[in-house]
């Protein structure tokens, strides 16, 4: 690991400060992502802000909306009772995902800003990275890949974003808060991530020195239902092969209004308003349910190991679809 | 401030790599001077002779590094030193009490919830936590929010009995 300055500033004006003052410094969170990048050489920071004690941390419930604190941690974000009952999607992501030690440390703003888990990003021996450096190749695109993203991406990079409370948070229309060193600014997280195929080396919309210091998260009217549904290759404490999030608000066996995100599939967590123009005023109806999974995965793009994911995604919005309405059927 | 006995490292220079590291260890007192490298898994392992906690993957995939910081159980190998500075944290060395060991551990013993032990440190401060969140519900449950300790071994039915039984004697 290359040696580095540790600060621990006490307030966010200062911190921002400081790491804009510094082009090789970084604010430093839960670590979870990050001292196992460092431990790897990946990434390379020569100064680290730790923020954790930053008064950042906690949840106000307003009546329309949860104001997170970017420190709340992903195991306490899902203890709040009004998750469970307004954003039923957002806590099961959020307990399906890593494990109880990682849901501790990982804070929900830290969650957001997750590398990609590429085993060729995450291996600095391997030079073809154009996520990493530029211009120099994709490793993943002629190698073994498997747990990799098939939209939003092109032969550059097939980088995932593997987080699963992000994918029901785009669906929801969450935003995050950011402080940077020109000022405070709110940024939809539907507009937040930069899709691979819009450029690899560039993850998310956010500056050096930008602070993500809240997540506002609208709860979902009285009426409206919601899951997320994970495939994995093991029963728990694994990424998603495909993930869905659904909410919706039925009337009688129509569906009147539907918001759908896909995980596991993107290289941003993949809001799906095709599929949900295709149902939204419908009556429920299993063959549609698939048609709309279809047009979501049309434009995929894959390579051997991921060809798999454009059924299996299909099939899992079809799943989730059927299990939501299935009292309406 | 009392410090622990002296580890195997040498104290690090004084200058803008090292860090002064103040917390409570299983209740006492501790000060690490260490690189600011350094994670809370070295430090207990090398500067204070705490080798029940185990160096397994050291990513943060396997839970053989499990310790409670302020209660909550997290992985030591993820976390840096310097991020426990005036905070709690307990090990597997202080499960124990003054009346022998704690009742996870016994019957850890008694269920055979082990084989070569290289994970059971991990287990155990996990199992702790887990009885503490009222995750205890049902095997199902239990093995859900155990997931994150590994066993090669594969003594996990094994380890599901040892927590249901004082999970069950908890009334949990």
């Amino acid at each position: 690991m290359r040696a580095f300055v540790y600060d621990r500033p006490a307030a966010v004006d200062e911190a921002v400060a400081t790491v804009a003052a510094d082009p090789q410094a970084a604010f430093l969170a839960g670590g979870t992502t990050q001292v196992d990048l460092m431990k790897d050489g990946v990434w390379t920071p020569d100064r680290l802000v730790d923020i954790t004690r930053l008064p950042l941390r906690g949840i106000l419930v307003e009546s329309q909306q949860l104001k997170v604190g970017a420190l709340t941690t992903m195991e306490e974000l899902a203890a709040e009772p009004v998750v469970a009952q307004r954003l039923a999607f957002v806590r099961s992501a959020l307990l399906q995902g890593a494990s109880v030690q990682l849901r501790n440390m990982a804070t929900i703003g830290g969650n957001l800003l997750q590398r990609t888990r590429c085993r060729y990003f995450r291996d600095p021996t391997v030079s073809a990275c154009n996520r990493r450096s530029p211009d120099s190749g994709c490793a993943a695109v002629d190698n073994v890949a498997r747990m990799h993203a098939v939209l939003g991406v092109d032969e550059r990079c097939i980088a995932l974003h593997a987080s699963d409370v992000a994918v029901p948070l785009v669906a929801v229309e969450a935003s995050v808060l950011v402080t940077g060193p020109s000022g405070q600014r709110r940024i939809p997280l539907t507009e937040f991530w930069v899709r691979a195929d819009e450029g690899p080396s560039i993850e998310n919309v956010l500056g050096h020195g930008d602070l993500i210091t809240e997540l506002d998260i609208p709860l979902l009217p009285s009426g409206w239902r919601s899951g997320y549904l994970k495939v994995r290759d093991r029963a728990s404490y694994e990424f998603a092969l495909t993930s869905a999030a659904v909410a919706l608000q039925m009337d009688g066996d129509m569906i009147a209004d539907i918001r759908i995100a896909l995980g596991g599939v993107g290289s941003v967590p993949w809001r799906a308003r095709e599929a949900e123009e295709m149902l939204r005023g419908t009556h429920v109806d299993p063959v549609r349910f698939e048609q709309a999974g279809r047009a979501t995965m049309a434009s995929a793009f894959t390579v051997p190991g991921t060809a798999f994911k454009v059924d299996l995604a299909v099939r899992t919005l079809s799943r989730q679809l059927l299990t939501m309405t299935e009292a309406s059927r | 401030m009392k410090t622990t006995r002296s580890g195997t490292r040498a104290p690090a220079k004084q200058d803008q790599y090292t860090v002064d590291v103040f917390a409570v260890v299983n209740g006492a007192p501790v000060q690490w001077r260490v690189d600011t490298r350094t994670t809370l898994l070295e430090a207990l392992r090398d500067s204070s002779g705490l080798t029940g906690t185990k160096r397994g993957c050291d990513q943060g995939a396997c839970g053989a590094c499990t310790v409670h910081v302020d209660g909550a159980r997290v992985l030591s190998c993820l976390m840096l030193a310097a991020q426990v500075d005036g905070r709690q944290v307990t090990t597997v060395e202080g499960l124990a009490g003054e009346l022998g060991m704690h009742p996870m551990q016994e019957a850890f013993l008694r269920h055979d919830a082990f084989q070569c032990g290289f994970c059971t440190s991990g287990q155990l401060m996990s199992a702790v936590c887990l009885l503490r969140e009222g995750r205890a519900g049902s095997d199902a449950e239990i093995r859900e929010y155990m997931s994150g300790n590994l066993c090669r071994c594969g003594a996990y039915p094994n380890i599901v009995a040892a927590v249901r039984e004082i999970a069950d004697g908890a009334g949990a």
